[in-house]
């Protein structure tokens, strides 16, 4: 039998520990997984490397992980949110590593990973100060960028409704980048506002559960 | 000089916004234009962060944190919107699927280049969000922004002094003192507004204004 639900997120991040690469899906204050961040930041694992588009705010989720210093290097496309005082403080104190990409170019390199490919061309940021170095080609008279997968340990994902075989559901905007990165990482973890004891209907699973490892329950929204 | 406000370029720029066009509006001022499109146009805006669709803010007691813009505020979704993840997202926009961007800018060239994420004197952690993604893909890239900078730098340049977002992208200018395509020569005149003389935005403009 398949059962991929787990007792309390706790439960569900044993798995990660010191120098893990972590995915955290969300944009902004929507769709993060703040129970499965809470549970990670309790644990105290070191030297993480975090990816994400933004680079937390206030003093929940992963500005919490940066508080506790646990974070070595943050991987995004946008760190600078309002509120984004605990990445910025360690930024400027040398505390934490940074990469920065454009954001259709973290999700893509992201499906790469999670699709097997080994990179693609985008003609995102080609001639810019983002792609000094990189290996370029001109395709039909435009030029593109190479840029490599894009793989994680873990990945942390947040959900609206979940099942034992960790099909899932969303909403509104809480997507984001959770699917990309369920699909990334070699071990998802899904939170989700509510598990269900059916299972979720086929037309409604937006991250069908082969790309889930285990998933919780963690009733809080936003 | 005469100066349009913020609302006033939002208005002139959503003037240009044809019926059942997808469009995507930049932080900051370009989100004003959606409150200013002319009665009877239809048109969908696309916020990268997973929905086509943008509508107003929620009336009080309607909110929902987990329903929000690429600004990170509150917003609803309107009849005929789409929920999608960020790969679709940024389909939308590399793929040539979105028809417009309204984006704000630091700098602009006559060339078109466009400078609008990162400057030279920038104490901050660089940012770059979904800015070269859209200049990228999206066919028309319309530029709402203050003809001057705060400092009196002037921003409309022959050539860009800041990191670029992308070459060649930028379509037409907005700003509080003309509107100006970019054509083969550079600047072109679209219009003063009102009350201004060509020799006065000339002065305050970096490159030569075609007439």
């Amino acid at each position: 039998m398949i059962d991929k639900t787990c007792a309390d997120p706790v439960a569900a991040i044993q798995p990660i520990g010191d120098g893990a690469s972590v995915m955290v899906g969300g944009f902004g204050t929507s769709g993060i997984p703040y129970g499965l961040l809470n549970a990670l930041a309790e644990k105290g694992a070191r030297d993480l490397t975090i990816i994400s588009n933004n680079a937390g705010e206030g003093e929940a989720g992963i500005a919490a992980l940066l508080k506790l210093g646990l974070v070595a290097k943050v991987i995004c496309s946008y760190p600078r949110t309002p509120g984004s005082v605990w990445f910025e403080r360690r930024y400027k104190a040398g505390e934490v590593a940074l990469e920065v990409m454009p954001q259709g170019t973290l999700a893509e390199r992201m499906r790469a990973a999670g699709s097997g490919l080994g990179g693609f061309f985008t003609p995102t940021g080609y001639g810019t100060k983002l792609a000094e170095g990189k290996e370029t080609r001109v395709i039909g008279g435009r030029g593109y960028v190479f840029e490599p997968p894009l793989s994680a340990d873990f990945a942390l994902i947040r959900g609206e409704t979940g099942d034992r075989w960790g099909n899932l559901s969303y909403h509104a905007t809480a997507r984001n980048f959770n699917p990309v990165m369920a699909m990334a990482a070699r071990h998802s973890i899904a939170e989700v506002r509510q598990v269900s004891t059916e299972p979720l209907h086929p037309e409604r699973v937006v991250t069908p559960g082969i790309f889930i490892a285990s998933l919780c329950e963690y009733a809080v929204r936003p | 000089m005469n100066r349009r406000s913020d609302a006033e370029m939002a208005a002139r720029v959503a003037q240009d916004i044809p019926d059942g066009a997808y469009v995507n509006l930049g932080i900051g001022k370009p989100t004003h234009v959606a409150a200013h499109l002319p009665m009877g146009r239809e048109v969908l805006y696309q916020s990268e962060n997973g929905l086509l669709g943008v509508g107003p803010p929620p009336e009080p007691g309607r909110e929902d944190r987990e329903l929000i813009d690429a600004s990170k505020r509150m917003v609803t979704a309107v009849p005929g919107a789409a929920y999608f993840d960020q790969c679709d997202s940024f389909a939308m926009m590399r793929g040539g699927h979105i028809d417009i961007a309204v984006l704000g800018a630091y700098q602009v060239a006559e060339t078109g280049d466009l400078a609008n994420w990162a400057t030279l004197e920038d104490r901050h952690p660089p940012a770059v969000g979904g800015a070269m993604d859209l200049v990228a893909g999206v066919p028309t890239i319309l530029i709402l922004m203050n003809h001057v900078g705060k400092d009196g730098s002037l921003r409309l340049l022959e050539r860009c002094t800041y990191p670029l977002t992308g070459l060649g992208v930028v379509s037409r200018v907005y700003t509080d003192l003309a509107v100006l395509d970019i054509a083969p020569e550079g600047f072109r005149l679209v219009e003063l507004t009102s009350g201004n003389s060509l020799a006065e935005v000339q002065a305050l403009t970096g490159a030569k204004i075609h007439v």
